[in-house]
């Protein structure tokens, strides 16, 4: 009897090893700065030292008589290399910035602004050259307190611009002012969010490579978003966009940090642009520190106004930002503002709603885009009030988010913000938390320690995440990056598959979810398909990975090319077999009878036909085995996706010191690709999200100077203080892609920091204590409970 | 810049180079060798992602300087993976999936064996205490720890 094969596999849903992770495990991965080209520079920068000075005179003479110095370059003489940026989105009304170059032209706005490039034979001989480079430094007033940015009396950073004011935004959604007329009672709170950053554990490189015979430009690229990069470097450098490539191998880390315009990148492209040789640049950790983009530093005043049962009626929000001296290229240093004061209501019903959004200038490192974008300072904010209310209405935490929540009946439901939620799972989510953390024990276990003096504390974190965003996010405004993506499929001769992607990989396992993807769709097994992501020259045009769009825009890709490439298959099937192709199927790699399973022909023998042996084929027939098929989310902005997490913690009141006991979390992505995958990103960016709760501060004195720029200063989560991170979820699949994906990066990251600081103010209530101010360091808890 | 000359063994193999008196071992491996897969994340002793082997002792390649070791024995990822002394480990972190970018991966790798050595038996607490000297930005450690006690109980087991 002849082979059968009843049934195809579905990889979608299963927790696959992710194939292609054998390399990094051997010490095999080739990260940038593996990358050695022949002739290869290596590049240093001169940094400013001060928050602000003018430049009135740079020496190089020094720098330039060194063996192995192979150029020095200043802002000006690079600017005719690579003409400077603006980083505004035109549908931020009234948005501005300043130009930005690559070095700065005379004057400095950061300490850590790069103002000189030292290029030699060697990273060292290139750092003692900068060494060498003397600057006379004209120091200016520094503008640090984005309280006080837009007093008449602080200097204006950039007087082009009239003041320090980058954004500004208003929503009124309802009657506010009647809301708060009709209410029992009024609480209001005021969160200071500090700044921190990203820390990827592989710090920023870029390899740049000229080749002026044909203006060809070659960029490996520690990087997220390989097409937008490309199109950047075209359009400043002056070549043709066919002739910029920009290569990304192994990436070690990204989070948002590897997804901007830095002026050392963009510098160490135009100098191997004036050079014509290889030029490498790779930042040191004090210099990640000084110029990776810093994130948040919001301070957010809120005023809820409730009914004696917990139901709130209105909400106030004041949101002010400091965003350093400009705006960041093309992302915009707006958006973690307006995603801030747009998500903070986004779990409730309530509509009466205002908010006033300032984006101010400063002189401190720029601020821009890093994991959850707005949503940790959104939902400790609004989480933070929610027990707030249920504290001073002497309610259940619990019932007051019931009470309040969009419920299930309500969908599809446009917020007042302007946010459209297709279907949201918020009772679920939180039922199935209460449940898996045993929620009702531990608060029993918690009341009998507070009567022996120890005090812990539970927190809850409702939030939504925004991700797979369409076109409306960047693209409207004139950005140049891509919202869709595309995914090519080849039929090796072999009968395997090949599968390039704009979409890029960073440690998420991209490359595992898509391969599960595609097996499925097109009928072969998993280790059958090789995924390559990251090399404009022969991927699909595409936005890369972040804002979680990688499985809810490449998945769709994915699953729609593997669809495609299958009825091809099966047209090729038909030719060689006859019969039509309707009645073929293809399962494990083979084509079998699609009734009964029968086996008929084997990938590579198909292959083996379809590319050497075409003339056994019929004369009209033209086979057709490398496909491209390109996704777009076209039906709504953004795909929201919704979770809830819980924080369990101890507090010493003697010391101030927070124990993190346990950490759940319950999150909804739709439907998921890989569970493993998506648990680990949820752990991942719970963990980051928890360093911002305790631990990760970027603290300036008051004259601009970073005071923790390395990591014995900055503090980073380590093993042995984080918790264990028990991970649930709820799946609500999107009807508008036929995948259901959604996307899963920075739930984590959008709930941790709100779950500790309830955490932390539930174990302090019996002391009549409560903080708001994050990272709870311990002087914060200290003097909250008036003991310092 | 003076040279200095020095010989050693890396994994297993002699080699002899002359070298500036500051070059790190860490970039010695890196850029003299080409044993890429030590990676530097801080450059200051502090991340653990430069974790090498001298003498069967782990060390911090960027805090130690190639010429101190003149004489030693030094093993990488490379070499300490490529004759299979990991495969346990090696298969635990990709079923858990303890890495994601994989740039904490070599280092955390070479602790994980030195911790299990010591003690295959040891506690979750005892691991994440003993993975202490690591960071790992992406996985939230609770897959490494799954990982190491994973591959401690198969050799518990042998
Ligand atoms: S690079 Fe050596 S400890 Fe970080
Ligand atoms: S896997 Fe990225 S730092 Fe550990």
């Amino acid at each position: 009897m002849s082979e059968r094969i009843e049934a195809g596999v579905s990889y979608i849903g299963l927790s696959v090893v992710r194939p292609q992770t054998a390399r990094l495990l051997a010490g095999r991965g080739v990260y940038t700065d593996d990358v050695k080209l022949p002739r290869m520079t290596h590049v240093a920068f001169v940094r400013s030292p001060h928050a602000h000075a003018r430049i009135a005179r740079i020496e190089t003479d020094a720098a330039r008589a060194l063996a192995g110095v192979v150029a020095v370059v200043t802002g000006p003489e690079l600017a005719r290399v690579c003409s400077g940026w603006v980083g505004t989105l035109a549908h931020f009304a009234g948005m501005k910035s300043a130009t930005q170059h690559a070095l700065a032209l005379d004057r400095a706005t950061w300490q850590g602004e790069p103002v000189a490039a030292v290029v030699a034979e060697s990273r060292a001989i290139a750092e003692d050259g900068a060494a060498r480079v003397a600057v006379a430094w004209e120091p200016l007033p520094a503008v640090t307190d984005p309280e006080t940015a837009l007093d008449p009396g602080t200097p204006v950073i950039h007087p082009e611009l009239g003041d320090n004011l980058a954004f500004a935004l208003e929503l009124n959604a309802g009657n506010v002012e009647e809301a708060f007329k009709n209410a029992d009672a009024v609480v209001a709170e005021t969160f200071t969010m500090g700044r921190h950053t990203g820390v990827t554990l592989e710090p920023r490189v870029i390899l740049a490579d000229f080749d002026p015979s044909e203006r060809r430009l070659t960029v490996h690229h520690s990087f997220q978003a390989p097409n937008m990069m490309q199109d950047i470097l075209a359009r400043h450098l002056g070549l043709e966009e066919q002739n910029v490539r920009v290569i990304c191998k192994d990436v070690g880390g990204s989070f948002g940090i590897k997804v901007h315009v830095y002026p050392d990148e963009m510098a160490t492209c135009a100098l191997a642009v004036l050079l014509g040789r290889p030029v490498k640049f790779l930042a040191d950790r004090h210099e990640s520190f000084l110029s990776d983009i810093h994130a948040r530093d919001h301070r957010v005043r809120a005023e809820v106004a409730v009914r004696r049962d917990g139901t709130i009626l209105g909400m106030k929000l004041d949101d002010l930002t400091g965003i350093g001296p400009y705006s960041v290229y093309p992302r915009t240093s707006a958006v973690e503002g307006n995603q801030t004061v747009r998500l903070t209501p986004g779990c409730y019903r309530f509509r009466d709603y205002a908010a006033r959004l300032r984006v101010v200038l400063q002189n401190k490192t720029p601020m821009c885009q890093y994991r959850a974008v707005g949503h940790p300072i959104a939902f400790a904010v609004m989480e933070g009030m929610v027990d707030h209310v249920a504290r001073a209405l002497e309610l259940d935490p619990v019932e007051v988010r019931r009470r309040n929540f969009i419920t299930g009946d309500m969908y599809p439901y446009t917020a007042p913000t302007g946010y459209f939620f297709e279907r949201l799972s918020h009772e679920e989510c939180l039922d199935k938390l209460l449940e898996m953390s045993e929620y009702r024990k531990l608060g029993a276990e918690r009341d009998a320690l507070r009567r022996r003096g120890v005090y812990r504390g539970l927190g809850l974190c409702a939030f939504i995440e925004l991700t797979t965003p369409g076109p409306a996010f960047y693209g409207v405004g004139g950005a140049r990056i891509s919202s869709q993506d595309g995914v090519t499929l080849r039929l090796e001769p072999s009968g395997t598959v090949t599968c390039l992607t704009g979409v890029t990989e960073q440690g998420q396992g991209t490359d595992a979810m898509l391969a599960q993807v595609v097996a499925t769709a097109v009928g072969v097994r998993l280790e059958d398909v090789r995924v390559l992501t990251g090399d404009t020259l022969v991927s699909p045009y595409g936005g890369g990975t972040w804002a979680s769009r990688g499985a809810g825009i490449g998945g769709e890709a994915a699953l729609q090319s593997g669809k495609a490439l299958k009825q091809n298959v099966l047209r090729v099937a038909a030719a060689v077999l006859g019969g039509e192709p309707e009645d073929l199927d293809v399962r494990l790699g083979r084509v079998v009878d699609a009734l009964t399973g029968e086996v008929k022909l084997d990938l590579a023998e198909l292959g083996r036909v379809a590319y050497f042996r075409p003339d056994t084929l019929p004369k009209d027939f033209q086979s057709e085995l490398t496909v491209t098929r390109h996704y777009v989310p076209r039906h709504q902005g953004f795909a929201f996706t919704n979770g809830v997490q819980l924080s369990h913690v101890e507090v010493d009141v003697e010391t101030g010191g927070v124990r993190l006991l346990g950490h759940w979390a319950v999150e909804d992505c739709g439907r998921i690709i890989n569970p493993r995958l998506v648990d680990e990103q949820i752990r991942g960016a719970i963990v980051q999200g928890l360093g911002a709760a305790l631990l990760e501060h970027c603290v300036y004195d008051g004259a601009g100077q970073l005071l923790t720029a390395s990591l014995m200063d900055y503090l980073v989560p380590m093993a042995a203080e984080m918790p264990d991170i028990v991970v649930g979820h709820v799946e609500t699949p999107t009807a508008y892609a036929e995948g259901g994906f959604k996307g899963a990066g920075e739930a984590g990251t959008a709930g941790a920091p709100g779950a500790v600081l309830n955490a932390v103010n539930d174990a302090l209530a019996p002391l009549g204590a409560r903080v708001s101010a994050q990272p709870i360091t311990p002087g914060v808890v200290l003097r909250a409970l008036g003991r310092l | 810049m003076p040279v200095l000359r020095i010989a050693l063994t890396v994994n297993g193999v002699p080699v002899t180079r002359a070298v500036e008196p500051r070059t790190s071992l860490a970039d010695f491996l890196r850029y003299d060798l080409e044993l890429t897969g030590t990676h530097v994340g801080c450059e200051h002793g502090v991340c653990g992602a430069c974790t090498v082997r001298v003498d069967g002792v782990l060390v911090r390649g960027c805090l130690m300087l190639a010429v101190q070791a003149d004489g030693a024995g030094v093993e990488t990822i490379e070499g300490v993976a490529g004759r299979g002394e990991l495969a346990d480990l090696q298969q635990a972190f990709a079923e858990e999936n303890a890495l994601q970018c994989g740039f904490c991966t070599p280092g955390m790798l070479l602790v994980a064996q030195e911790l299990l050595a010591a003690s295959p038996g040891a506690s979750e607490r005892e691991i994440r205490e003993g993975l202490a000297s690591q960071y790992c930005r992406c996985t939230g450690y609770h897959a490494i720890v799954q990982a190491v006690k994973k591959a401690g109980r198969g050799r518990r087991r042998t």
